[in-house]
């Protein structure tokens, strides 16, 4: 098709002359805005460049005029939110649980401390406010495991449960199905008494007792209270880790989970440590 | 026929605009599911095959490769042929092999991923057997396009065909060195990628950030140029400004993916380039929106009375939003509050549901009359409540995400007092509930939208008040110019 430019009587203006299943274009000049505004920002950016890290080099890379560096920058606004709370943070991990507890411009600090660092790194697993869920223990009863005591929760958290760290607290519920030890009948048996123990009524338990006294009384108690020492939670409780139907009471004697909570150490300081276990205290099952 | 000399191929063109609004009240669908699945999580009613993790790229693959994807491919072939005056290259069995293989690679995908197969990359989750076969789909693709270029009786090429053969050519190169892979076995969907660590980062999202700037940016810009002039019976605003915007653009997108790993262990050389490239593409992507919205003037009255072309100008003005939205993302400082929030997942939606689905809601309105020789649409008035329902969606999907974005951002670099975070992330997920829930009704407002299109056009196919009583429509049908 031969280049015909014609005036567009709209705009005034001329076409380029070329013409494409009716489509045609006018030679308008670039907006002069636009051009100065694309040359302002590419000056801008090269400017930018001389300034910031820029230019890689086959040992290593330009690093600007003013040293700028997102790490450096980063540690920056690190450093500078740590300086504002170690004042604090050091007199808690100086302080002994009973001078904090009773010195209440340190407790705010704690709580304040223990209560996001719960919420961002144990609510997770054990619900808000500590309730706990199947398999995760409530923190916010007395039913503990291993102790309510401020000591106490800080060595479970320290260390963990069954976690890798060499100090972890341990226990082991013997798989007394899975390994033989006894029979399915028996262990309906024994989870008859134990349900009987929490109150139920109306069934023969006999035999479970019998069974409950040669085989889990060593470690859950005579009367299945419990052991802190050894880990064996109270059996009598209305909290119950790993449910409170027969079918999981059998379960459980037959198969044991044994539930693991990681060492708390390596990420969380000794201060963190102490102010979540304030706040843990404080959330109803305190001792 | 007019002219039996030069006849289009236009079967293949209407496969591909079926294909595309298929696919896109499949991608709507599946939206509109898992935005509900992130404001009630038991919507995902505890079967793995559609939980969040899986069904996200099933969303954004059907919305991106299957619907834009569809449209783009179809409309190249209708634009290509018409600016070229030549029939497609290859004949129909090649066509048609790029139409079936390009279906074939999207319904595998999908069900690889709901299946639980994927490469974990973001907008490159198919595993290595599937990329090898859209390798050979896309390498007939272009040998189409560019052997119809070549016999191209105009003598100039046209604007649009500029931007479809980048988008084309681009996504080639990003296709296969991003999917770079090692199967573990022949016999194996599973692979690992060629490059580690910050590297393998790097890649991703150079490939990631030019997906948007090829796929959804350039491609969909070619479309722009062709649809637009025709639907306001203009000539392009500047042919100067078009060839320096489109030099421009495929210069700079190309290095600004980093500004995606902004204070990550990437090096902050790379930090800084993909920054400064970002912001210097702001001109360059504006040069796109100005040429597109100045070819109507002498011709705004059309808005009035065509609501097909108000979808393509209303594209193109969220087109220039989202371009504007994104360097002003890049900023180092800017993108430390926004990363990794909902504001990320607004902007996302104003560029591909304003710009990419917009357009293309135009064009294939404009096509539908055209391709199945009807005298114009069923409904003009359906058209507007597609418009206007569909544009409400929008609003209330960018603007829930903008304020649960800076919300999020907000509450996660808060210190209190003491100098402890003042929230807790459970906290954040918990104030931004409401915001998941606007967005969901945005989108579904959306899906809505498209299916009174769909209905629409089905009635323009199917209807006697659309049938044609003589050849007059302005655009012509089959037969080539003089």
């Amino acid at each position: 098709m031969p280049t015909k430019i014609e005036k567009d009587v709209i705009s005034g203006r001329d076409t380029t002359g070329h013409e494409w299943d009716g489509l045609k274009e006018l030679n308008t000049p670039l907006p002069k805005w636009w051009l100065y505004s694309l040359i302002a920002i590419c000056i801008w950016g090269v400017g930018y460049a001389v300034v910031y890290p820029s230019v890689p080099g086959l040992f290593g890379y330009y690093r600007g005029t003013i040293g700028y560096s997102t790490r450096a920058e980063v540690d920056a606004d690190v450093a500078a939110i740590a300086a504002s709370r170690a004042g604090s943070m050091d007199r808690i991990k100086a302080t002994p649980f009973a001078q904090i507890t009773s010195d209440p411009k340190l407790m705010a600090v704690a709580m304040a401390s223990g209560k996001i660092t719960f919420a961002n790194n144990c609510q997770p697993c054990h619900g808000a406010g500590g309730g706990g869920r199947p398999g995760y223990p409530t923190l916010a009863s007395d039913s503990w495991i291993w102790g309510g005591k401020l000591d106490d929760i800080v060595t479970s958290i320290t260390h963990g449960i069954r976690s890798d760290d060499a100090d972890a607290r341990a226990s082991a519920m013997p798989r007394f199905g899975a390994d033989g030890v006894l029979k399915p009948a028996e262990i309906s048996a024994v989870a008859d008494y134990v349900l009987s123990l929490r109150g139920k009524t109306g069934i023969d338990v006999s035999a479970g007792a019998k069974l409950f006294a040669e085989n889990c009384v060593a470690c859950h108690g005579d009367k299945g209270e419990g052991k802190r020492e050894v880990g064996a939670p109270n059996l009598r409780s209305a909290v119950n880790l790993y449910g409170t139907s027969k079918e999981a009471i059998v379960a459980q004697i037959s198969l044991p989970r044994q539930g693991v909570m990681p060492s708390w150490n390596a990420r969380l300081d000794a201060a963190t440590i102490k102010s979540v276990a304030i706040y843990v205290h404080s959330l109803g099952g305190g001792e | 026929m007019s002219n039996p000399a030069i006849t289009y191929n236009e079967d293949v063109v209407r496969k591909f605009v079926i294909a595309g609004m298929f696919w896109a009240v499949v991608a709507f669908l599946v939206g509109v599911y898992i935005a509900a699945e992130l404001a009630w999580p038991e919507a995902n009613l505890g079967l793995s095959f559609v939980n969040f993790g899986r069904l996200r790229p099933v969303h954004t693959s059907a919305a991106i490769f299957a619907f834009g994807g569809s449209v783009l491919i179809g409309t190249s072939f209708y634009v290509v042929q018409r600016t070229c005056r030549a029939r497609l290259f290859g004949g129909e069995a090649l066509a048609d092999f790029v139409f079936w293989g390009y279906q074939f690679f999207i319904v595998m995908a999908a069900l690889s991923y709901v299946m639980g197969f994927s490469q974990g990359q973001e907008y490159a989750e198919p595993e290595w057997h599937l990329d090898v076969w859209l390798t050979v789909v896309w390498v007939a693709y272009a040998v189409i396009f560019v052997g119809t270029l070549l016999k191209r009786e105009e003598p100039h090429i046209y604007v649009a065909n500029w931007f479809y053969l980048a988008f084309i050519l681009t996504i080639a190169v990003l296709h296969v060195v991003n999917n770079a892979a090692i199967p573990i076995s022949m016999y194996s969907a599973k692979s690992y990628a060629v490059y580690a660590g910050v590297q393998s980062a790097l890649i991703q999202w150079w490939y990631g950030h030019n997906a948007v700037g090829f796929f959804l940016t350039a491609g969909f810009l070619g479309m722009m140029y062709y649809f637009i002039p025709k639907q306001a019976d203009r000539p392009i605003y500047s042919y100067r400004l078009s060839v320096v915007h489109f030099w421009s653009l495929v210069f700079m997108y190309i290095w600004a993916g980093p500004h995606h790993l902004h204070y990550t262990s990437l090096p902050d050389w790379t930090q800084t380039l993909g920054m400064v490239f970002s912001l210097m593409l702001w001109m360059p992507s504006w040069g796109g929106m100005i040429n597109g919205l100045m070819t109507l003037s002498g011709a705004w009255d059309k808005l009035r009375t065509d609501p097909a072309l108000r979808f393509s100008v209303t594209a193109v003005g969220f087109y220039g939003m989202s371009t504007f939205e994104g360097p002003v993302l890049s900023i180092r400082d800017v993108n430390a509050l926004a990363h990794y929030t909902d504001w990320i997942v607004g902007h996302v939606h104003s560029g591909t549901l304003g710009w990419n689905a917009f357009i293309s809601f135009g064009a294939i309105y404009y096509l539908v009359p055209v391709l199945w020789q009807r005298s114009g649409l069923y409904s003009t008035r359906l058209v507007a409540w597609h418009y206007w329902i569909s544009t409400l969606g929008i609003v209330l999907y960018i603007s829930s995400m903008w304020v649960a974005g800076i919300m999020q951002g907000l509450m996660w670099r808060a210190y209190d007092a003491f100098g402890f975070l003042q929230y807790s992330f459970a906290e954040s997920v918990n104030a931004v509930h409401p915001y998941y829930v606007i967005r969901w009704m945005g989108g579904v407002m959306f899906f809505v939208g498209a299916l009174i299109m769909v209905y629409n056009l089905v009635m323009t196919v199917r209807s006697s008040s659309t049938s044609r009583a003589a050849p007059d429509y302005p655009a012509g049908a089959i037969a080539a110019g003089e």
